[in-house]
């Protein structure tokens, strides 16, 4: 998604002139045109995290909106106060972008992974969280967070590949019906059951913006109606998907209902891979992901 | 800058300092020590230095009392609004707010985050081709943060002349002397390293403070201004002891502290006339 991402920010400078890249010091071979775009509106604050994220508050207070730009854990829980008191607290328009969320680092490790960013920044004042789907949804994505006045965190990964029409990115998006039971996913690791052999009995949804506000009415019905919900995301599911969404759905649900959660819990035997590799380690993909639906099915 | 200047500088600081002494006496509140450290510091900036479109971020938001009573003596704040410091239902609480006064764009008080709101002010500033200056008063003990050193060096790379950096050296912390807790010295060598110029005056002299403004101008470099300064500075009982940063004052200290205040007042406008 980072070739989308960049374009999407020169796009959106073309129609915004207040707009500000601000980078800690990463972008080798991705960034390299919008540096060019935006000129001296175009800042590295070198590897610098903390101060960079106040520094935009500062500016996002005197007009301007500035994207800051870095590894996801870098630009997220590295400096989460300042994020917290000085661009939430005050609700100002900083653009937090995090490249890599979930396991998107793959073979770097533990430091570069980020399985706790949705939960850490949606629960914080004013903030909404991003999370596209399909590379084909960032333009939008950006273009919604530019108009959005408040704090938004973007979470970039690589989109996921379909063969099934996806609609417009938005908060709430169905991408299949099904009958035996409900997938609600998050970012593109919905792809891991969009494309497994047992995908046809599914309903499958996918949500883009978080918090949740309110559930599709469609979505509870589908829930009732099969009684089963699996839930899936490249994030811990305790303070994730699988918690909101429970939360959200409580009050909705008629009875008996059973949720099979599927969440990044970490690193279970200790070792490193690619992407996919932690994927199914922590039963998101492949042949341990298919016998847990299954099974739960 | 004439007598008469000097004259209400002093004013000023008295009126301001007996305004926060009663506001935390009333509170039965801490950080006395720290307000009293900062008073002339606060007190020049507004009303010997800055224009009115340029701002002060007070980084120690644990001085806020010191600061409230600053924009009561500008007008930006009502005694009413004072009478409510540390009650249920203020703005004033020990902290400076969210977005709630005019003249403090950030609510502050977790330590090491002022400098940076004065650099990205800085940069927004020179972005937008305005003349205004931010002052930001940090102190001493959150040097030790590591985000008060990336600032630090993100002003000096941008050579951001528009932020102007007064430190309150009062040598004293949360528990703690500043050179026995982290030691922060030859803090002068340190902050020319980084890029600064740096000047050193008393914090709590007004000609003191007038010649490092002076020199400020003169600087193409950004400037750090290292206050010296007295913790709790007329608070006899406790004056330059980590106590004057927690404890509240008993009837008899308040008393004793109120009439040092207006002693120290009689004796510089003596060596000023």
């Amino acid at each position: 998604m980072r070739n989308e991402f960049a374009q999407a920010v020169i796009d959106e400078k073309n129609k915004h002139d207040n707009l500000l890249f601000i980078t800690g010091d990463l972008g080798y071979m991705a960034l390299e045109k919008v540096q060019e775009r935006y000129g001296e509106h175009f800042i590295n604050a070198g590897v610098a995290e903390q101060n960079m994220v106040t520094v935009a508050a500062s500016l996002a207070h005197e007009g301007f909106v500035p994207f800051i730009y870095s590894i996801s854990p870098f630009v997220t829980l590295r400096p989460y106060e300042q994020i917290r008191n000085d661009v939430c607290l005050h609700n100002l328009p900083v653009k937090i972008i995090g490249n890599g969320g979930g396991y998107g680092y793959g073979i770097m490790g533990a430091t570069h992974h980020n399985i706790e960013d949705i939960g850490a920044l949606r629960v914080l004042p004013n903030m909404r969280v991003y999370v596209p789907f399909l590379a084909s949804d960032v333009a939008e994505a950006v273009a919604q967070m530019v108009k959005d006045p408040n704090p938004n965190y973007l979470r970039l990964n690589m989109g996921a590949k379909v063969t099934n029409e996806v609609a417009p990115f938005s908060a709430w998006r169905k991408i299949k019906s099904g009958n035996k039971g409900v997938v609600v996913g998050t970012g593109p690791v919905t792809e891991n059951i969009l494309n497994a052999s047992f995908a046809d009995e599914l309903e499958i949804w996918v949500v883009s913006i978080l918090p949740i506000i309110e559930l599709p009415v469609e979505l509870i019905e589908a829930v009732n109606r099969t009684g089963k919900l699996i839930t899936i995301e490249e994030h811990q599911g305790e303070c994730g998907l699988r918690e909101t969404l429970s939360y959200h759905l409580i009050n909705h649900l008629n009875s008996g209902i059973k949720l099979l959660a599927l969440s990044a819990n970490g690193y279970p035997s200790g070792k490193y891979g690619d992407q996919k590799f932690h994927q199914a380690e922590n039963c998101l993909c492949g042949e341990n992901m298919e016998e847990a639906i299954s099974e739960f099915l | 800058m004439s007598t008469t200047d000097f004259l209400s500088l002093l004013e000023h600081a008295l009126n301001i300092k007996k305004r926060f002494l009663g506001m935390y006496k009333s509170a039965n509140a801490g950080h006395v020590g720290c307000s009293l450290s900062v008073a002339e510091i606060l007190t020049f900036v507004r009303f010997g230095w800055m224009k009115e479109t340029d701002e002060i971020i007070l980084s120690k938001g644990h001085a806020a009392a010191a600061l409230y009573s600053l924009l009561a003596e500008d007008g930006t704040l009502t005694e009413q609004d004072i009478a409510t410091f540390y009650k249920n239902d203020t703005y004033l609480a020990a902290h400076p707010p969210v977005n709630k006064i005019k003249r403090i764009p950030f609510a502050t008080g977790s330590l090491g985050h002022g400098l940076s709101i004065a650099a990205g002010l800085g940069l927004a500033q020179r972005l937008k081709k305005t003349e205004k200056k931010i002052f930001c008063v940090t102190s001493d003990g959150e040097i030790n943060e590591g985000s008060t050193w990336e600032a630090a060096l993100f002003i000096a790379h941008h050579n951001l002349t528009n932020v102007i950096w007064l430190i309150d050296r009062n040598r004293l912390q949360g528990f703690g002397y500043t050179e026995d807790v982290m030691q922060l010295d030859p803090l002068d060598k340190k902050l020319e390293a980084f890029g600064f110029a740096v000047l050193e005056c008393d914090g709590h002299d007004f000609s003191s403070f007038e010649q490092a403004k002076q020199k400020t101008i003169i600087q193409t470099k950004p400037v750090a201004i290292i206050c010296n300064t007295t913790k709790g500075k007329g608070w006899t009982t406790y004056e330059g002891q980590v106590d004057c940063h927690y404890l509240p004052m008993k009837d008899d200290q308040f008393e004793l502290v109120m009439n040092e205040m207006d002693n120290d007042f009689e004796r510089r406008k003596k060596e000023l006339i």
